[in-house]
Order: C-alpha cells, then structure tokens, then sequence
C-alpha cells in the first residue's frame, strides 16, 4: 500500500546524517560533559559544536542558546522564568488567544501564582491584532509572548510590528518557533525578540530536545536548579545524542531551506487550491499568503475530523485533526474557536503539513482517496441530510 | 497500539444499518455537534418488535461504531428488551472503548431510547416531544467523572477543581457536567454561558 505522511507538523522523520551525527554519542563517546577528562572532553565539544550550530541557524550567539527537553520545556521556561525573573517591575503577562498549551497553561500557572494575564485576540485567519496587543500592554505588564507561526493554521504572526512596540514599551517579548525555527528563516535580531523557543523534531532533529536562546542581558530564573550546566540556568546532565541531533538538524536545515521552502511551497498550493474544488464545502483554515510553506489546514463541512483521520489511515496516509474527537481533551481546537470558526465546524478540521519528502504524486494520491472518504461520511452525516434537505439537493 | 479495539475498527469500517428510514414510526435524537458527536435513531415496529433500526451519525469512529452495534443490538428485539439495552452493553460488545470516549460518544442506546419512546408518544398520542438538539446525558451512579479538559477521572467532585490538570471547575447550569469555571461554551452539551 501507499504510504504518505502529511504529518510534519506532529513530528518530523529523523535525517539520516542527524542519525549518524548523533551515533559516536551513543557509543563511545558517552562521557558527562561536566567531567574534567578525556571522556568529558568529547561529549562536550559535541555539545559545544550543537551550540554553535544552533546559534547560527537563528542569528544568535552561543552563550544565549539553553539547552532544554523540548519546545514545551523551552516555552514554559520562558514564560515561568522571564516573569519570575521580572516580578519586581510587575505582573502582568500579555499573550496571544492561539498561543500553544505550553505557553497557555505556562501562563495560567503564573495567574494562580498572582499573575495577571492578558489573551489577544487574532482575526479569522489567525493572525494576532497588533492594535489590541499595544492596547493590552499596561505600565505593569513584564512580558508579552507570541508564537512565530501557528502550528496548527500555518498563519505566521507580524512579530517585527509587535517587537517595535515591546522595545518601545520596554517589556521583554517572547516568540515560540517551534513551528518556524528551521523551516522558513529566523533571525532572532531582526525579529526583535528577547527569547526565542525552539524544538528539534520539527526539522528532521530527534525528539526530547528543544533549545531557548534568551537575548543576552535578559535575566530568566531557571526552572530546574542543579549544577552549573547551561551556564547554571539548566541544571542535569546534558542529553548529549539529542542535543549533537539537534545541531546537526540546524545546520543541516540552514544549507537545504531555500530549497525546501521552493519545493514544499508549490505541493502546499495544490493542496490548498485542488482539495476544497474536489471535495466541497470545504473551508481552508489560516492565512491565504502568510503561512507555512509546508502547511495545509481545513475545515471539512457536515463531518468530524477524527473519523476521516482514520480512513486516511486506512489508506496509507497520516494526517492530524484539531477536532473535539482527536484531543484527549475532547475539546475543539481553541486556535479555531479563536478565528471564530464554529464548534460545529472546528469539528470537521484537518490538517495536512508536508515534509520535505513528499511529493507531487503523494498529492495526487491524497486528492484521489479525499472525496470517497469525505462521501462516505458525509452520507452517514445528519448535519449533511439536513443541509440537503434544507438545500433541495442543491449545491 | 491503536486506541480502538477490532470490533470498533470494524464497526467502523463497515456500519451496519446506516441510513434513515422513510415514514418512521419513532426518530430519536441525541447529542450536540458542539461536543463532537449526534445520533439521529429511525425505528420500524411491528407487532412490539423493532423491526428495522437505522440512523445517521456525526461523529468519531467510536460514534459511528457505536451506533452500527446498537443498530444491530436493537434489531428483532421487543421494545421492552430495547429499552434495556444501555451504554455498558454496547460498550461490552464492542470490546471496550477508549474511557475519554464513554461518556460523548456512547449515546447510541439514547437516540434508541428516544426513538421507542417518540413511538409509544405518538401512539398514545402525546405530543411527540423527543427531538431536542441540546441533550445531556445521564450521571451512570457506578460511573465517574472525568475532567472534560484532561480527561482524568475526577477522583473528588466535592473540590472545585481538577486534582490532574488543576483546571477550576464548575458545574454546567444546563447539563449538570464539569465545565470550567472562566468556560464560555459547555463541553458536554454546547450550553454557552453568558457572562
């Protein structure tokens, strides 16, 4: 059977030189790079050369890059660490209404520890409202937090507008790349950001590794206290492989983006142009012109997302959906909900994010298995009896 | 390993029974597109028994099997057997499912409740009164709560909040269901809260 994954956005395959980049550090090079001898000494310039490369693909410098466990780590780091640093300037945190959960619920930790926090609002295609962020800054307010790129409608945020008024304003600005760092270019001072999130397994790194580069100057209070790796802000032993993967991963993506980006650019078009004219009554999520390059998002009218992941499956291709049914949580993706978009629709979304694998035939091969299955459901659907009812059959 | 046992998978793959029947004589409706899930019931009877059973369904694949399994459940049996066919018997029969998915998804033996009673409504003739598009379902007493956020169980319902997550909760006026307490939207039954 055919076998497509259009799930990037979930995690990204493992690129084989990554793999052989990190396989010496599983081997014979597994000392503790605290430690004074030979062993520490490799694991160490393994660390040492990862950080080099990771600061490069941002445009930081090596002593701003922390290693941490994860985008998740990084972000909650971020918002923990900055706003306990800064607690005696005030306590107020602004973020945006479609930010991940690991800044979400970061903040909402800090609210319960005596935070304020304030949610910004985006417009339908997801896109922060700059005017309501600067309207949202108060003379207490230490923090603002804004994703680079929504993982989940592609729509990338105006951050070099909202970093002018943070600068201004004077209040440390925090984006999560995870979605964008090694994907489309980041440069961490023409973003004007002060902290920056990133994560591993979104560029063809290994999972269970993200790094924070925190703008020299800035003081962050470190989440987990223990000796003096990560210049004292992050303490245990390195997880070196991971970290080696990492690095290879950035430097890797800084030689192939231009390309990536022209290949994935024009498979992502069709995607977004030829799905909704198949299928029907489909509605595309996000920003038309500024998203991801790899990245497609929909709502699928009248059906639930999780069922149509599943016979996707059936056929051989990987796909993620934001709908009640798939979250554990059962609860519609509140990215959609903040666009507006309604329950009942949000119900019906699906995500298809390529890699820089894919190809033009693996698009074929989706545009060919999308209709039958969307039928299929759609015949089983009350929502559809009744539109059809209502519509007399009609388009 | 998959989420969903073989007889969800197959259920799925293959429902049995789907469709609507013309001229019913009982329709049973339950659920809400909010929550994710909505199970129209159709039933033909004949001499006390269910003599066709069909419905259509919105919703994941633990909705749609569970629909096809009641359908086939409720087939040939007396409106008295029907009637006591409940979510634990389905859930049985389909070799289990997921727990997140017990309390939204497993509403088929309602929308066949309702179906039965729309019929035995109308031939008494009472106003048939049993389509509502806002439901909530029934608290099962051996049956716990789980978080709508998390999914945990909520080990203390007595707390005001989620032990797992930490979410602060409140009842839902409408549906009785945890909900958060800043919630503007009822996970379980799509009330919104104004306010």
């Amino acid at each position: 059977m055919e076998k497509v994954y259009l799930d990037n956005a979930s995690t990204t395959p493992l690129l084989p030189e990554v793999r052989e980049a990190m396989l010496p550090f599983l081997g014979d090079l597994f000392g503790n790079p605290s430690s004074l001898h030979d062993w520490g000494d490799g694991a160490r310039e393994g660390i040492d050369t990862a950080r080099e490369q990771v600061a490069r693909l941002i445009g930081g410098n090596t002593e701003e890059i922390i290693f941490t466990g994860s985008g998740t780590e990084s972000n909650n780091f971020a918002i923990k660490g900055l706003a306990m640093a800064r607690q005696s300037a005030g306590k107020h945190i602004v973020i945006s209404a479609i930010e991940h959960f690991s800044v979400m619920n970061s903040a909402r930790t800090m609210e319960k520890m005596g935070f304020e926090v304030t949610q910004v609002p985006v417009d339908k295609y997801g896109m922060v409202d700059v005017a309501e962020l600067e309207k949202a800054i108060r003379k207490d307010t230490i923090l603002v937090s804004v994703m680079h790129a929504n993982g989940e409608v592609g729509t990338i945020e105006p951050l070099q507008e909202i970093s002018k008024i943070t600068k201004e304003k004077g209040v440390a600005f925090h984006t999560d790349a995870v979605a964008t760092a090694g994907t489309i270019p980041v440069d961490v001072k023409a973003l004007g950001v002060d902290a920056l999130s990133l994560a591993g397994n979104q560029f063809y790194g290994p999972k269970g590794v993200g790094a924070l580069w925190v703008r020299k100057g800035v003081r962050i209070m470190p989440l987990l206290d223990g000796g003096i790796q990560e210049g004292g802000r992050r303490g245990g032993t390195e997880n070196v492989p991971a970290i080696v993967g990492l690095g290879k991963a950035a430097e890797v993506a800084a030689v192939d983006m231009t390309n990536r980006i022209a290949r994935l650019t024009p498979l992502r078009d069709r995607l977004v142009k030829e799905l909704p004219a198949k299928v029907g009554h489909v509605v595309v999520t996000g920003h038309p012109l500024n998203r991801l390059p790899g990245h497609a998002s929909f709502c699928v009218e009248f059906i639930e997302g999780e069922s149509m992941l599943m016979l996707l499956n059936m056929k051989g291709i990987a796909v993620s959906s934001g709908s009640a049914c798939t979250s554990k949580a059962l609860k519609a993706s509140h990215v959609l909900i903040a666009m507006g978009i309604s329950h009942e629709l949000a119900q019906g979304s699906l995500l298809l994010t390529l890699g820089k694998d894919n190809t033009q035939k693996d698009i074929d091969y989706v545009l060919d298995a999308m209709p039958p299955i969307v039928e299929t459901l759609r015949q089983m659907s009350p929502l559809y009896s009744k539109f059809l009812k209502e519509n007399k059959g009609g388009k | 390993m998959p989420i969903y046992s073989d007889t969800v998978m197959d259920h799925f793959m293959h429902p049995r029974n789907v469709g609507e029947i013309e001229d019913p004589d009982g329709v049973g409706e339950v659920g809400n597109p909010v929550c994710g899930d909505m199970m129209t019931f159709y039933i033909k009877v004949k001499d006390n028994r269910l003599a066709d059973v069909k419905y259509k369904t919105f919703g994941c694949g633990a909705a749609i099997a569970v629909s096809s399994m009641v359908s086939e459940l409720a087939i040939g049996k007396t409106l008295d057997e029907a009637m006591q066919i409940n979510a634990a018997t389905v859930a049985k029969e389909l070799q289990g499912l997921p727990k997140q998915k017990m309390h939204c998804s497993n509403l088929g033996d309602e929308a066949l409740h309702k179906a039965i009673q729309n019929y035995l409504d109308k031939k008494s003739g009472k106003p048939a009164t049993t389509q509502s598009p806002i439901e909530g379902h029934e608290h099962d007493a051996e049956e716990h709560c789980n978080c709508p956020y998390c999914d945990e169980e909520i080990a203390d319902e007595s707390l005001p909040y989620c032990q797992a997550c930490k979410t602060e909760l409140t009842s839902c006026p409408e549906c009785g269901k945890p909900m958060a307490k800043d919630g503007k939207t009822c996970q379980n039954c799509g009330t919104k809260i104004k306010g």
